[in-house]
């Protein structure tokens, strides 16, 4: 593969994103605001909303969940940068990395200085049942037509992971527990709860209420238990799985000479890959996914870095499944390796490579056109200093990576980030 | 007679008439299921239509609780899960299917690698009916 470079470079100078979670009382724009505002004041020495030259917002769901399309021109208005150019990006779940992309090849193109990119997504206004067959748009229409579902891909995936790899259910709860760990230290997050404390909580309501009281022997255990963690799609169970959630994330790039301007402290996007790929029947391999190798090939290949470089990153963990594969197909493990990792503790916080410190989709949320962004802000936030309870105890904190998923494989990104 | 076209329609109606139909490019011999309009190999669109064993072994799976609307009006649920997969076909080629002839509701049973024959499912479907492309543990 050609090595790809920027025709000039490109530079993070602002961050926000809303919390994630389910909002009755807000919408779509109520949430994009919510996650500008908070870029806004992220940005050192200010910045004039006329500069942005370009905006691009990724959406998947609104279509189909709330009766709307469009989001550019809305976006757009909302933050009063009418009539700028403003263009909706759709990669399903990595709507919002294709609109960091997007932005990122605008400005290196020479054609602008500043743009602004995001994503949002509402989705709590719907049913599971619902949200499970909208989101199964972005599969193939073999899998549709016989009746796969998202979680059921990640469940057929697992069990030939599973098969070819000896690991069982017992290995993916490890990245259910750690998820959930990470979680309650980021204030964002839908889920801030450990599975300790959660397990803690239903015994004490059993107290409370009189009821039998449950007798879990620990994390796995409750986990084991199917009237607290049913199955969804075998061997997918409810802990597998990301929530259905509502929320908005966006960041502010400038052409990397100016960035100064905005900031002395800059995250500079040093290696990008996007990758397609193809449905289980014509993949070339049922435990892996060509497009996210692609995606860190391209990747790693341009920032001229190995995967042993990248000191942290924000893995797509859709599924418990998913995650698992991604660390394999990113390089950080070798195949069969990836559960064992995790196992050890090696992804863990204060592990020597830690993955998902917001919490990842499972915890964090996952509203799916704002995921792709939102984990490059938790890098951008990571990097900068300025994750609070949840930052990684690394003093030397340089090389962090975002890899966003979108389908069944079918779009995969991977972005590396660098602060200098 | 012309070729019927390589296509997800023709796939779905050759299906109705208990075909399991694949295409082979004329030029380098690779064999696609579904049919695809282009050669992926050879890049040509020289193709034939080729009828397939329907045997082969399951690869992958899944046992679904919440499905989607079409398969919720058969009558599965939470309560009363239904099965897909991928099945390896002889020819080496893949497709996905739902899965028979197993109980959804002890998926711990079901084991990869279990060899597999085609059964074609004619079910209602909205206001009209559908084939569904189905396997079966061999008998």
């Amino acid at each position: 593969m050609r090595k790809r470079k920027l025709g000039r470079n490109v530079a993070v100078v602002g961050a926000g994103m809303s919390n994630f979670g389910m909002f009755k009382e807000k919408d779509s724009k109520d949430l994009f605001a919510e996650a500008y505002g908070e870029m806004i004041a992220s940005i050192d020495k200010g910045f004039d909303p006329n500069d942005i030259d370009a905006l691009y917002v990724g959406n998947f769901t609104s279509d189909i969940f709330i009766n709307q399309a469009h989001w550019g021109p809305i976006i757009s208005d909302l933050i009063g940068v009418t009539p700028r150019p403003a263009t909706r990006t759709e990669g399903a779940c990595a709507s919002s990395a294709l609109a960091f992309r997007e932005g990122v090849l605008a400005i290196a193109s020479g054609f602008y200085d500043m743009v602004l990119v995001g994503g949002v997504e509402e989705m709590s206004k719907c049913t599971t049942e619902e949200v499970t067959e909208g989101l199964s748009l972005a599969s193939v229409p073999y899998e549709q037509r016989v009746g796969f579902t998202f979680p059921a891909v990640f469940g057929a995936i697992a069990t030939a992971y599973f098969a070819k790899y000896g690991a069982t259910r017992e290995d993916l709860m490890n990245v259910t527990i750690k998820s959930h760990k990470n979680a309650p230290l980021n204030p964002k997050a839908q889920f801030g709860i450990t599975i300790q404390n959660l397990m803690d909580a239903k015994i004490d309501k059993a107290k409370r209420m009189g009821n039998p009281i449950p007798q879990w022997e620990n994390e796995k255990d409750f986990l084991r238990d199917p009237r607290i963690n049913p199955s969804v799609a075998w061997p997918m169970h409810l802990f597998d799985c990301c929530p259905i959630s509502d929320g908005a994330a966006c960041l502010l790039l400038v052409a990397e000479d100016l960035a100064y301007n905005f900031t002395n402290d800059p995250i500079h996007v040093i290696g990008m890959g996007q990758g397609s790929g193809r449905g289980l029947h014509a993949a070339d391999s049922l435990t892996s996914f060509e497009a996210t190798r692609r995606a860190a090939q391209e990747a790693y290949s341009m920032a001229g870095l190995t995967p042993d470089d990248i000191q942290f990153a924000e893995v797509h963990d859709c599924f418990s499944m998913a995650e698992i594969l991604h660390l394999e197909d990113l390089g950080f493990y070798a195949p069969g390796h990836g559960y064992k990792a995790v196992g050890e503790g090696l992804t863990a916080l204060d592990g020597p490579k830690p993955i998902n410190t917001s919490g990842g989709l499972k915890c964090k949320g996952h509203p799916v056109g704002a995921t792709g962004a939102s984990q490059m802000v938790e890098v951008w936030t990571q990097l900068r200093n300025r994750a609070g309870k949840r930052q990684i105890p690394n003093k030397d904190l340089r090389i962090g990576a975002a890899h966003n998923l979108g389908g069944t494989g079918g779009t995969s990104t991977f972005t590396i980030f660098e602060r200098r | 007679m012309q070729t019927k076209p390589f296509s997800d329609i023709v796939f779905n109606q050759y299906l109705e008439q208990e075909k399991l139909m694949g295409c082979r490019c004329t030029q380098c011999g690779a064999l696609f299921a579904p049919p695809r309009p282009i050669c992926i190999k050879c890049y040509q669109s020289e193709l034939e239509w080729v009828e397939l064993k329907g045997q082969g072994e399951l690869a992958a799976f899944s046992c679904i609780s919440i499905g989607p609307g079409f398969m919720i009006q058969e009558g599965y649920n939470r309560k009363n899960p239904y099965c897909v997969g991928v099945i390896n076909l002889e020819e080496g080629v893949r497709v996905d299917a739902r899965i028979e002839g197993v109980n959804p509701s002890h998926p711990e049973d079901i084991t990869v690698g279990t060899p597999m024959q085609v059964k074609f499912l004619h079910k209602p479907f909205g206001t009209g009916k559908r084939t569904y492309l189905a396997f079966q543990p061999l008998e």
